[in-house]
């Protein structure tokens, strides 16, 4: 899975470009907005086909907003996000109503709470099938049958036992297995999967996460997986970017992240995490404070009032922008020096 | 501060004897907590873990006598200092609470009365639980030096609520349930909201506050990295049951119950290798209709005919470590279980 990534060896599956979104504050129908919240401020990345992505860092600091401009539940405020389309690239950002049913065949979601996602008043087969339904997919015979193929997929065996009961009867690993088979019964490229298994208690945790690798697998899926837990981004994906208002400050492959962090935030972030063995001892956590929202923020580095490092050069030049330091190993610091490859 | 109470040392200060409680319901009774035992010394820090229904809550809820009303106790004692709390009056348990053992509840930092200065709220607490009661200016003394050991600037507690964030509103609670100076804090997942570095922020200011004062902490969590860093003795619950009890590093190295093996084996980390997890088939129990003989049967890949009839007893396997299964020694060592 790491040669995927090679530039330019493969089309990415998407691309990312100066993706934006501003959230006005103080504004009416009368006055100009105040200031504005750069939840996200300009981020680029891709993601390959196949590949999955993950998305962590702290609450605030922007990655469900981009998961949810990534599927057009939310309007980008700039920037563009190019989806493989046969021979081009199609621009989500920029795509008309006319265009939408066709993109929504391609790229689904995944959400947090299989408590408040699932429609209480619809069965599964409803839920499962309403893609099916708007897409005008098939006939009633063979959305029936498609609906039972995926519940069986999902582990929801035998599916006729499933397929007329309500939300109310199932347990939340089952929701969360519905919630995945509704996203993958139009075959999608991609799904933005925001935090799939927090609600989840540990013991069926697991267990969701090897169906959405399997299914992944199965399917030939990308996920971008949205996630706080380091833990299980590294279950899950082949690469991880890190976000911090509303900037990626660091993006490489799983391992070579979590082995050779560089950004101080990712270094920070790491230590933080706890293990799951009392002979463990983890380092000291560098930084202070918590995250603030980024409100008109001053272009310098976003990470710089909780820097330990933080220099004069910092706090007087611009944010950095992400530099490949070798490896694929991508990092928005001043202070990283460049190593050879 | 005054230094924690006297306590002898050998005796623990909290002493939970085969404590039942069950939830009467329209569609029968729950059996939410059956024959739970553990016991916490002075200065000790207690982890009880487990997932969502398993009775931890609930546990927390009857330390503290604050239960629901449909719960009732069959059975057993929880025995404050040697006097067992099931059968005190309401007013002597209030007298009790805070003052001897108080709490830092899931979600208590969005519990604040959002019209009242944070101080005031506190300073509420302290009236009714300390006596005599403190003056104006000594409440305000008190609260002060509270909000230094928490790692908040003093000045905030004239400030509002909503002016806190997450992490400074549950550093409050904190000082709140020191207020009193208990000898016991029951913290029931006490970060559980919180992204991890202020996570990791708070539990190192409980583990300093209760190294400085001497004081007991029971930890609750659904979280085990969290119990693997803070505690220094553990249970495991499953269905309502303590399954596996023991010194931390016990459990965690060399768990005995196949709960305990499969859950630890089914937990991500970021560190160590990056291995395949084995998943943990099935769901818990419905508790109004438990399973017969051991709760997690059903679910155990070590099962025999005897577990699907028989109710295995918590055994004593050395060193206070102690399994309620009748085949813990089939159970292999974590790291062969987590190889394959």
């Amino acid at each position: 899975m790491t040669d995927v990534q090679a530039p330019a060896a493969t089309r990415p599956l998407v691309k990312v470009e100066g993706l934006q979104k501003l959230f006005p504050i103080g504004s009416s129908r009368f006055r100009a907005p105040e200031s504005y919240v750069h939840a996200v401020d300009g981020i680029d990345f891709e993601i390959a086909p196949g590949e999955s992505l993950g998305l962590v860092g702290e609450s605030g600091c922007g990655k469900s907003t981009t998961g949810r401009m990534l599927v057009r539940l939310m309007e980008p405020t700039a920037g563009s996000i190019l989806l493989q389309d046969g021979d081009e690239m199609l621009d989500i950002a920029a795509i008309d109503k006319r265009d939408m049913l066709r993109f929504r065949r391609r790229v689904q979601m995944i959400f947090q709470d299989p408590f408040e996602s699932l429609n209480p008043r619809r069965t599964v087969y409803d839920t499962v099938a309403e893609p099916l339904t708007v897409q005008r997919v098939g006939s009633v015979l063979e959305r029936e049958l498609r609906v039972a193929k995926l519940l069986d997929l999902v582990g929801l065996a035998p599916a006729d036992t499933f397929m007329f009961r309500y939300p109310h009867e199932l347990s939340g690993g089952q929701r969360q297995r519905v919630a995945i088979a509704r996203a993958l019964v139009l075959d999608p490229s991609f799904v933005v999967a925001d935090e799939p298994t927090s609600m989840l208690d540990v013991s069926i945790r697991i267990s969701i996460m090897d169906l959405m690798l399997s299914l992944a697998e199965e399917f030939g899926v990308s996920y971008l997986y949205i996630t706080h837990d380091l833990a299980v981004a590294r279950y899950m994906c082949d690469r991880i970017a890190v976000m911090y208002l509303g900037k990626i400050v660091e993006i490489t492959d799983t391992e070579e992240l979590l082995s050779n962090p560089l950004h101080p935030y990712t270094k920070a972030l790491l230590s933080a995490v706890p293990v799951p063995d009392p002979a463990y001892k983890r380092p000291d956590v560098l930084i202070k404070g918590g995250i603030a929202k980024a409100i008109n923020p001053p272009p310098v580095c976003r990470f710089v009032d909780r820097c330990p490092m933080a220099t004069d050069f910092c706090r007087t030049h611009d944010h950095p922008d992400l530099e490949n330091k070798g490896n694929r190993h991508f990092v928005a610091c001043h202070l990283v020096e460049s190593s050879a490859g | 501060m005054t230094v924690s109470k006297e306590v002898s040392n050998d005796a623990p200060i909290l002493d939970v004897r085969n404590v039942v409680m069950h939830y009467r319901t329209e569609k029968g009774d729950v059996s939410a907590i059956e024959n739970v035992s553990f016991s916490l010394k002075s200065g000790e820090s207690f982890g009880l873990v487990g997932e969502s229904g398993c009775g931890k809550t609930s546990m927390a809820m009857a330390l503290l006598q604050l239960q629901a009303e449909n719960a009732t106790f069959k059975g057993g004692e929880i025995l404050l200092n040697g006097e067992d709390m099931l059968k005190m009056t309401p007013s002597k348990v209030r007298s009790h609470r805070w003052s001897d053992i108080s709490m830092v509840f899931q979600g208590a930092m969005n519990a604040w009365n959002p019209v009242h200065r944070v101080g005031a709220q506190i300073k509420e607490a302290m009236d009714l639980h300390i006596r005599p009661q403190l003056s104006h200016t000594e409440s305000r003394e008190r609260i002060a030096s509270l909000f230094e050991m928490v790692g908040l600037d003093p000045e905030m507690m004239d400030r509002y609520p909503h002016e806190f964030s997450g992490g400074m509103r549950q550093r409050a609670i904190i000082a709140m349930a020191l207020s009193c100076d208990p000898q016991i804090i029951i913290a029931d997942e006490p970060t559980t909201a919180l992204d991890v570095i202020v996570q990791d922020q708070i539990l190192t200011e409980l583990k300093k506050i209760q190294h400085d004062l001497g004081m007991s902490i029971i930890y609750i969590s659904h979280d085990i990295a969290v119990i693997a860093e803070v505690t220094d003795r553990m249970g495991i619950m499953y269905a309502g049951k303590m399954v596996e009890t023991g010194s931390t590093i016990d459990v965690f190295h060399n768990p005995k119950h196949p709960y305990a093996f499969l859950l630890l084996s089914s937990t991500p980390s970021i560190t160590g290798p990056r291995r395949k997890l084995a998943p943990l088939e099935g769901e818990p129990p419905n508790l109004l209709d438990p399973p017969l003989g051991c709760r997690f049967h059903p679910r155990c890949p070590f099962v025999t005919d005897q577990c699907r009839t028989e109710e295995p007893p918590l055994v004593e396997i050395g060193g206070g470590h102690q399994v309620a299964c009748w085949n813990w020694e089939s159970v292999p060592p974590l790291s062969e279980g987590l190889r394959k």
